[in-house]
């Protein structure tokens, strides 16, 4: 594993950016034309905040999570600040992760999410990319497989997941003023979590 | 004395909403907006909220008012954040609109109320018609 939270972050906050517009683009489409923009503005301060001597997972990534919760703005800030530092409670003092380790981030996170949007699998939200990867990388490492093994069925599920939010109906949050006419468009906040997931694949992938 | 919270995304909105409930209430300070990002850009900011929250309180409890989509979720947070921090602060939300809302609870705090009453005053607001 090259480097530790602080490069995971990094690449995190790299990819985040680097989509910012075409987050932005699929949240025209359906929302209010500013998840990319929120996002990037988000992690942006997280590297700020952050330095390579934050080696202890859990102060980490409540640091990001608390950071989120103030910079992002719209509601993917109270909602990845919250997942961010429930992730950080249970990884309080860890300098690295098992894949049980990761998996418990996955419930925490999903716990997270849900205490605050109240949302439910099936409602075109991040949730959509998320439950279906925290359950793939559950199955992988019952089965005894590695972190990276996991992790990119992890990343399938997740962007099978996207693809699924384009068939169904929002019913959380801006997009779901355009009723039917969400369907068709894939959701900014699942895809921004496929990117998440992504990120943190490629980063135990050592790239 | 009860504080009000008067979370929006607009930092313009929150100030306003509060010299106007003001005006019903000379001298009333534990009336504190909390609005926008601290760049000035449009967006609600748990932190910002957390230490609107802390200023408002006297130690008899804050009713926090707030605008649309991300506002309550933000609230929330904030609500979170003191927890952790280890204050204990009796801060609710109230289900209301934010301008009615905030000169309602305004009136009950300012006389006195309680959380229970300035919260009931805000979330009656929603039933007073306009014409």
């Amino acid at each position: 594993m090259p480097g530790g939270i602080y490069e995971c972050l990094s690449l995190i906050a790299e990819r985040i950016t680097a989509n910012k517009d075409y987050l932005t683009e699929l949240d025209r489409e359906i929302g209010d034309s500013d998840h990319g923009i929120n996002m990037a503005r988000g992690f942006s301060a997280v590297m700020e905040k952050l330095t390579p001597e934050d080696s202890d997972i859990g102060a980490a990534l409540k640091k990001a999570g608390m950071t989120l919760l103030s910079k992002v703005g719209g509601a993917s800030g109270p909602l990845y600040g919250t997942a961010y530092m429930e992730a950080g409670k249970i990884t309080a003092g860890k300098t690295e992760l098992t894949p049980s380790d990761m998996k418990a981030i996955f419930d925490a996170a999903i716990a997270g999410i849900q205490k605050r949007g109240k949302a439910v699998k099936g409602e075109k939200t991040m949730l959509d990319a998320i439950i279906p990867a925290a359950e793939a990388f559950s199955a992988k490492i019952a089965g005894g497989a590695d972190m990276v093994t996991a992790l990119e069925a992890a990343c399938e599920s997740a962007r099978e997941g996207v693809e699924y939010t384009k068939t169904i109906i929002a019913t959380k949050g801006r997009a779901s003023y355009l009723g039917e006419r969400s369907i068709g468009h894939q959701d900014p906040g699942a895809t921004s979590a496929m990117i998440t997931l992504e990120a943190i694949r490629d980063f135990y992938r050592g790239a | 004395m009860v504080g009000i919270v008067i979370v929006s995304h607009s930092w313009k909105i929150a100030e306003g909403v509060c010299d106007l409930a003001r005006e019903m209430a000379q001298g009333f300070e534990g009336l504190i907006p909390a609005g926008g990002l601290e760049d000035g850009s449009t967006g609600t900011d748990a932190q910002r909220i957390a230490d609107a929250i802390a200023e408002a309180d006297s130690g008899d409890g804050v009713v926090i008012l707030a605008d649309i989509g991300s506002a309550i979720m933000s609230a929330e947070s904030a609500i979170e954040l003191l927890e952790d921090e280890g204050r204990e602060i009796n801060a609710v939300i109230a289900d209301a609109p934010i301008v009615e809302g905030a000169v309602c609870a305004v009136v009950e705090a300012a006389g006195g109320g309680t959380v229970d009453s300035v919260l009931k005053a805000a979330e009656e607001s929603r039933e007073t018609g306009k014409l």
